[in-house]
């Protein structure tokens, strides 16, 4: 975002600093958010030079250890060398969450790459053209937003059953082109005949220029915004599959460690710990993503910021 | 018929009939052109398992006749639209004689009950929410507090259910840990069921309205605040009309609009994080009947329900396109 950061709507800048809102980037959910997705992110760069990832294989530590702080009955003594506990099947829980983190990230971000190239074009191509191409596009993006996607791939996946990260992105992908392309549709139909716009027009711009040279910069947070609410519906499409049984199997994600302590009827065991921390670690996600697009609409659409004071 | 023109109506009636087309040919599509051959896995699948499937040869026989695996693929889609259109799901692998869709008429109230109760209360409190939170007059108090309710808004519901399964069920003992009704109740009319049914459903509801409702308020604050600009509410204030009546009235009943079409969008995603729901809770509703499908390899079970799941949710969308006119009577004159 630090490239974003220079070329944002040009605020005077003025003498004094007082103003929080010097530039709209500066925006406090924004940047929580942001921080919330980098833990995330970095927890998987740099976990693994920290601690021992092997130990997220199964039966390499003691089963049933609680996390450090906590005594409950019915459980052996916590270890100081599994901090965060382990579960039934001898997995650290630590381990587990290091591994499982950037998968379930990496999932979000191809598939949501995908869908927002995808998104980018179609919506483009829908709002700036119109016509039968623009009935054509709407047509089948609202179509597609109606269908429930995630029943859609719960069938697909129940057939293949063994999938692989990537294999899993790309049947995420056939579902998140929708909703950029819807949004991505209503900044261009609104824009088309804003003066800049129609001043490149007029110098004989191409409308490949004009759509991605004049009109993208503008939507730069809108496109951001919609590229974080496609990462974590499929992060959260991903985890429910997974929790289901239906993902990688071989690999600990966190969706596959929560449908194992489901299994084990982890829940009623008061094995908070098994499934508390994937879901933890979840909710950080999704809470980051979504204070990045909330954030992000407050930088577009100046009515929404700052109101909460009045 | 105030409100409808005949080109709306039909507008809606074929969005219907291409998102219906689009989801079964999809689940049908798929599976199909992914490497390996799925049927003749499930077949070997099934008579691995064989060994306690009294009938099994039968059930296989009936099987292949039933997809037509040596016919070509476009005979196969031919026959699976026929068969659609007509409700005719066939037979549940694992429970032999029994017909799909008998399972599903079973389970699908289950379904329709939780879902309807929760999302119509989700999107009264979360509207509600949303527009308190952008109304000028909302107390100070309520104001700071409104914003608390928010904070579980990205959490899938199903994560949600599990903290309050763990908490409520589990820790407090307050709800049972799941099922759709006490043991012990006979299912009927009666007040002991309908009492004992919405006690099971506390739990599963509230996951969904916990997580869903910031959602509607996040929508709703973003409209009143565009509302409250607009002329007529200043007209509104200088004739002296109640707060109520400016708030309800004027404010939220111009805000609303775009909401009820969000809601026609979110249907999918709700139905969808429900399944997961039913499952976490084994209420007794199609997530359920899905998972079990999923556990059993049965495949019909699978298709079936998301068939009709997905028939549910675009029939749902539909009723919501055709009462939208009513509440924006705007839409009749306006030709997008």
């Amino acid at each position: 975002m630090t490239a974003t950061t220079a070329n944002a709507p040009a605020t005077p800048k003025k003498a004094s600093r007082l103003n929080r809102f010097d530039s709209p980037w500066l925006n406090s959910k924004f940047i929580a958010g942001l921080c919330m997705v980098g833990f995330a992110v970095l927890l998987g760069l740099i976990g693994p030079l920290f601690w021992d990832v092997t130990l997220a294989r199964v039966a390499s530590s003691p089963l049933n250890l609680p996390p450090i702080w906590a005594h409950p009955e019915g459980f052996p003594p916590p270890d100081p060398a599994h901090p965060l506990g382990t579960e039934s099947s001898g997995r650290d829980m630590l381990a587990v969450l290091i591994t499982g983190t950037p998968r379930s990230l990496m999932v979000g971000f191809i598939a949501a790459g995908i869908g927002l190239l995808v998104g980018i074009t179609l919506g483009f191509l829908a709002g700036f053209k119109g016509g039968w191409i623009d009935a054509v596009i709407r047509t089948l993006c609202d179509a597609v937003i109606v269908i429930p996607s995630l029943l859609v791939l719960i069938v697909i996946s129940s057939y293949v059953r063994q999938v692989d990260i990537v294999q899993m992105a790309l049947l995420l992908a056939l579902f998140a082109w929708a909703f950029p392309t819807r949004v991505i549709r209503a900044q261009a139909l609104s824009m088309r005949e804003r003066g800049y716009v129609r001043m490149a027009r007029l110098s004989g711009a191409s409308t490949f220029t004009i759509m991605y040279r004049e009109m993208m910069p503008n939507m730069l947070p809108y496109l951001a915004a919609s590229f974080s609410g496609a990462v974590s519906g499929a992060i959260l499409a991903a985890t429910s599959l997974e929790a289901l049984g239906l993902g990688p199997t071989r690999i600990p994600t966190l969706g596959m460690t929560i449908f194992y302590s489901i299994r084990a009827a982890a829940i009623l065991r008061g094995m908070w710990w098994w499934w508390g921390f994937p879901i933890l670690m979840l909710m950080l996600i999704f809470t980051g993503f979504f204070m990045i697009a909330t954030g992000l609409d407050e930088i577009a659409n100046p009515r929404l910021r700052g109101l909460k004071a009045g | 018929m105030r409100g409808l023109t005949k080109e709306y109506v039909i507008r809606r009636l074929f969005m219907y009939v291409l998102t219906i087309w689009l989801g079964s040919t999809l689940i049908f599509l798929i599976p199909r052109l992914v490497p390996g051959d799925p049927i003749a896995a499930m077949v070997t699948r099934m008579q691995q398992q064989a060994g306690y499937v009294e009938n099994s040869a039968e059930i296989i026989a009936a099987w292949r006749a039933r997809f037509g695996l040596d016919a070509p693929l476009s005979i196969q889609y031919l026959r699976f639209l026929r068969n659609s259109v007509t409700l005719d799901l066939g037979y549940s692998l694992t429970q032999f004689p029994t017909k799909v869709t008998e399972q599903i008429s079973k389970s699908l109230p289950w379904t329709i009950g939780l879902l309807a109760l929760a999302t119509v209360i989700s999107f009264i409190l979360g509207n509600t929410i949303g527009a308190l939170m952008a109304w000028r007059r909302t107390p100070r108090a309520v104001k700071s507090l409104l914003p608390l309710s928010l904070t579980f808004t990205s959490v899938p519901f199903f994560m949600l259910g599990i903290l309050l399964l763990y908490v409520f069920a589990f820790g407090l003992k307050w709800f049972p840990v799941g099922g759709g009704y006490g043991r012990g109740v006979t299912m009927g009319l009666n007040l002991e069921f309908i009492g004992s049914a919405l006690y099971h459903a506390v739990l599963p509801a509230l996951a969904i309205i916990i997580s869903s409702m910031g959602f509607w308020a996040l929508g709703m604050r973003g409209m009143m605040i565009t509302t409250a600009g607009e002329d007529y509410m200043v007209l509104a204030d200088a004739k002296a009309l109640t707060p109520a009546r400016i708030f309800w009235g004027y404010g939220v009943r111009n805000s609303i609009l775009p909401q009820v079409t969000a809601l026609a969008l979110a249907l999918g995603g709700i139905v969808g994080g429900a399944v997961l729901v039913e499952y976490i809770f084994s209420y007794p509703g199609m997530g359920y009947l899905l998972y079990q499908g999923i556990v059993n390899n049965d495949y019909t079970i699978i298709q079936g329900v998301v068939f009709i799941l997905i028939l549910t949710t675009a029939t749902a969308v539909l009723i919501l396109d055709l009462l939208y006119p009513f509440v924006d009577p705007r839409i009749s004159y306006q030709r997008r």
